[in-house]
């Protein structure tokens, strides 16, 4: 199959009557890479990994491959390869004929066909399964034979769109660290979509996340989970606390809060100015119990194996999210500080 | 739930009696034709005053059934592989795609279903006469495929959303052009349907009176009309001739029925609603 | 370049892509052999075969009574027949909603009058409710009348022959639409204290009614269409003269093709002005989901 050292998308969208679902898409992804796409759902995830596809025409902008024009190629034409949510295996055809399909549009020799199905059978482990249908697999099977038949033509690309979503967690974790081995050992360029942001943070070399059809932050795992650009991408990254404040100063990247009787200073991200009203973000396990500063009445506790998530109310009626390994009990009076450098302050 | 449905109210009772009152009819509107066409002699008594099977050979020879039941035979066979060919894929893009203009589309491919044959039978008629088609086979082809594409759309079009697209797009992601699509991923998937429309249109088409009888010429007529002709003509013939020749196309229908019923539900004869699985 | 991607992505967003060429013979189809034909028909009627002005041929059938009244018989056979066959079919297909050992075989016989068609029908009940048919024998030998009830060759016959074709139709669709409603909801209504004939009314009925309204169109048009029996178990000089009869002897008797397609077109648009009603009062029902799977 023929390679590329980079895929360019300039200023993808796709409008669906009056709605967009998809503006300005730019990306730039090079040979070998593992892309990820992340947001909640209908932030046009999807829409993008089909427009890269092909089975969704573009309204506007190109897709480049190295200097070739391919957005008005058709998906056959592109040659590249696709896993489903549903895996989308033909019902009608085994497990061989599933992989072979690709292989045989092509009309390579047949030789080759046996050959090379026969190889991708035995990659993902289902040489006893070979001569089935679909229907008689369990998800994680099919979920291989899926993978097996869109790898086999070693593809220039690599779509998978939420090819986890539908299977039981202990099999998703498995799945990852296949999808990653496979990634590695077979070369490939992957865009992988998703709304879990574990799994993209675990598996991608980049992450691109999106909101309302826009890109919000494209970036490392590391810098998405650290520094989220924006208090929405924050909020998706599990900065389960955010609060609409007001900035008592400002100086440098310094801003000052109030809270509940007290101050807290944060980092800010974007542009603030004193008096700005400001989202302010932090994880719940950067709020720390007995800390100084914050003082609260524990509501609500849940026990989550190693962790508790604590909800605790403020002396001013604002509530917080807090994960602690230390045991407390609703009703309890705590104290509670802010790990350094962990508090995001954002213009609303 | 089932035990509920058969409980002995008096309202059940009412409606079964109901229900066994209209199938005792019915038998003995199907029946009384049946023994009319083994009567010798039929008059004023319960049944007739002998046996015999004389009229089918006559009615055989004298209304020339062997060509009347090959027309008929051969005109449904056409309508049925043209109303599929043209109807199938129209039936893919309704079901598949939105576009400017689908309603209209869709409902100027829904009025001949809905509108009475004799409306729209007259002028095309007229029309196929002026043409030169009418008065042979091609004419009472034509003509039947006016209700018979409308009917394959509409028969095809839930067997084809039952078929997930993205089974589709994965056919295309790997390499498949359109033609491939169809003929390896769809093909094969919709056999269910084409089977169900096609066997669904044979039978409106035997049973189809009003239009064969408007477009059909002296050696074109099919059984329901040849049927109609030799009944409306009573006193030539001897009315257990038309009797039998009744139940040949009684018996035809019914083979074609059972054949059906192998395919599809007895709903789907009227509607394209299809039953609910069993649970 | 530029120019071609932009009508592309024009195009993209109206949904227009070549799998709409797919659409292209049965458009030809329906555009050469039913709009054509139609369209044909209706200027046709405009051109009256003995002269006069445009409107002749209207004007000769509703100045002749003879003709005019031919609307009246059919609205008068057509309308309580689809009428009864959709109310005969509400309560029975209430009560065989659900599983019961022996449903498909009744289904099946159903289907049966719907594939035997309206002459054959014809023919069975001239056999069966004649003078000296089965049915009058039975009447007489349970001493319920006294001389042969005339049931053929009349309005009545043509009525029964629309009852046996009509009815299964109706009682299949209706029972498709029932089964396409969740039970879980009568149940539902059931805890909240509604009794068997409130769940009915309040629950049941509203969502079937669409159903209902669609069921008896096309019961309606079926009917409206009667001709074979109208001819053979009716009276077709006098009470039966329903106007596709009408139609139809002005095209093949008289050979008045403008005349017969006038005839056609009035029986169009009356047949369109009941199904327009119809529609209307559907319209103000309750069409969403029905929590069926379906």
């Amino acid at each position: 199959m023929r390679q590329f050292d980079r895929l360019r998308l300039e200023g993808v969208g796709r409008r669906f009557g009056a709605a967009d679902a998809l503006i300005g898409l730019d990306l730039s992804i090079e040979r070998g890479e593992f892309i990820a796409l992340l947001g909640p759902s209908g932030c046009g995830k999807s829409t993008a990994l089909n427009c890269l596809a092909g089975l969704l025409p573009l309204t506007a902008g190109a897709i480049w491959q190295d200097d070739r024009r391919i957005d008005t190629l058709p998906p056959e034409r592109r040659g590249f390869g696709m896993v489903f949510q549903n895996y989308a295996l033909f019902p009608h055809l085994t497990v061989r004929d599933n992989i072979a399909f690709g292989l045989r549009m092509r009309r390579l020799p047949k030789d080759e066909v046996r050959r090379r199905t026969a190889a991708a059978i035995e990659m993902v482990r289902l040489d006893e399964h070979a001569s089935k249908l679909p229907g008689q697999l369990s998800g994680g099977q099919q979920q291989r034979v899926a993978i097996a038949r869109a790898t086999v033509l070693e593809p220039s690309l690599v779509l998978m769109d939420e090819p986890l979503s539908n299977l039981d967690a202990k099999l998703r974790l498995e799945m990852r660290t296949e999808i990653r081995r496979l990634h590695q050992s077979l070369g490939l360029t992957t865009v992988y979509v998703t709304h879990d942001q574990e799994e993209a943070l675990s598996m991608a070399d980049r992450l691109v996340v999106m909101r309302a059809g826009r890109v919000q932050q494209i970036g490392t795992p590391e810098e998405v989970h650290t520094k989220p650009s924006t208090w929405h991408v924050a909020d998706f990254m599990g900065y389960r606390n955010l609060l609409t404040l007001k900035a008592d100063s400002v100086t440098g990247s310094q801003v000052t809060v109030p809270l509940a009787g007290t101050t807290l200073t944060g980092t800010a991200q974007g542009v603030v100015a004193a008096g700005d009203e400001v989202v302010a973000a932090v994880r719940p396990e950067d709020l720390k119990l007995g800390g100084e500063g914050l003082k609260g009445l524990v509501e609500v506790v849940e026990y989550q194996g190693r962790e508790h998530a604590v909800e605790v109310v403020l002396d001013d009626g604002t509530r917080v999210h807090v994960r602690t390994e230390q045991r407390v009990d609703p009703g309890a009076q705590v104290a509670l500080g802010v790990s350094p450098g962990r508090l995001l302050v954002y213009p609303s | 739930m089932s035990n509920r449905s058969i409980r002995a109210t008096p309202t059940a009772w009412f409606i079964w009696a109901a229900v066994v009152f209209f199938f005792v009819n019915l038998a003995g509107v199907v029946g009384s034709v049946l023994v009319s066409s083994f009567g010798q002699k039929w008059f004023d008594t319960w049944v007739p005053s002998g046996f015999t099977t004389q009229w089918y050979g006559d009615a055989w020879r004298e209304f020339g059934l062997l060509q009347v039941i090959s027309v008929t035979l051969l005109a449904s066979g056409l309508v049925v592989a043209l109303s599929v060919l043209v109807g199938a894929p129209a039936a893919y893009v309704l079901a598949r795609q939105n576009f400017p203009g689908k309603r209209l589309v869709y409902l100027t491919f829904l009025l001949p279903i809905l509108m009475p044959p004799i409306t729209y039978g007259i002028p095309l008629a007229t029309v196929l006469y002026k043409f030169g088609f009418a008065g042979h086979l091609s004419g009472v082809v034509l003509a039947n495929l006016v209700p018979s594409v409308p009917f394959v759309i509409l028969t095809m079009t839930p067997f084809i959303e039952q078929v997930d697209p993205r089974i589709e797009s994965a056919a295309r992601m790997l390499g498949a052009n359109t033609r491939a699509v169809f003929l390896k991923i769809l093909a094969p998937l919709l056999v269910p349907g084409l089977l169900a429309s096609a066997i669904l249109v044979l039978v409106r088409t035997v049973g189809m009176f009003e239009l064969t009888f408007l477009t059909a010429g002296p050696d074109s007529q099919t059984l329901v009309v040849a049927l109609y002709y030799s009944m409306s003509a009573a006193g030539i013939r001897a009315q257990q001739s038309v009797d039998a020749m009744a139940v040949m196309y009684t018996a035809m229908m019914l083979v074609l029925l059972v054949v059906a019923l192998r395919f599809v539900n007895p709903t789907q004869l009227v509607a394209r609603v299809k039953e609910e699985p069993p649970e | 370049m530029t120019a071609t991607a932009s009508w592309h992505h024009r195009l993209a967003e109206r949904g227009v892509d070549r799998r709409l060429w797919l659409l292209l013979p049965a458009t030809i189809f329906v555009l050469l052999l039913f709009v054509y034909p139609f369209l044909y028909g209706l200027s046709l009627s405009f051109q009256p075969l003995n002269g006069g002005g445009l409107l002749a041929n209207y004007e000769k059938f509703f100045g002749d009574a003879y003709q005019r009244d031919t609307i009246v018989t059919t609205l008068k056979i057509a309308l309580p027949a689809a009428l009864l066959n959709v109310l005969a079919a509400v309560p029975i297909a209430f009560r065989m909603r659900g599983r019961f050992r022996g449903k498909r075989l009744l289904t099946t016989l159903l289907v049966v009058p719907i594939t035997l068609g309206t002459v054959l029908t014809a023919q069975g009940l001239l056999n069966y409710l004649g003078p000296t048919g089965w049915f009058n024998r039975v009447l007489l030998s349970l001493h319920l009348i006294e001389d042969p009830v005339r049931l053929t060759n009349n309005y009545w016959g043509v009525f029964f022959s629309l009852v046996i074709t009509g009815f299964p139709f109706a009682f299949l669709l209706v029972l498709s639409y029932l089964s396409g409603i969740d039970p879980t909801l009568e149940r539902a209504a059931a805890t909240l204290g509604a009794s068997r004939a409130q769940r009915f009314r309040r629950i049941t009925l509203p969502l079937l009614a669409p159903g209902l309204a669609t069921t008896f169109l096309l019961t309606f048009v079926l009917a409206f269409s009667v001709f074979p029996s109208a001819v053979l178990v009716g009276n077709p000089a006098g009470s039966t003269r329903v106007i596709s009869l009408a139609a139809y002897q002005a095209a093949y008797e008289q050979y008045d093709y403008a005349y017969a397609s006038a005839i056609a077109m009035i029986m169009g648009a009356v047949e369109l002005v009941v199904v327009v009603i119809v529609l209307l009062w559907r319209s103000r029902l309750y069409t969403g989901s029905t929590g069926g799977k379906g």
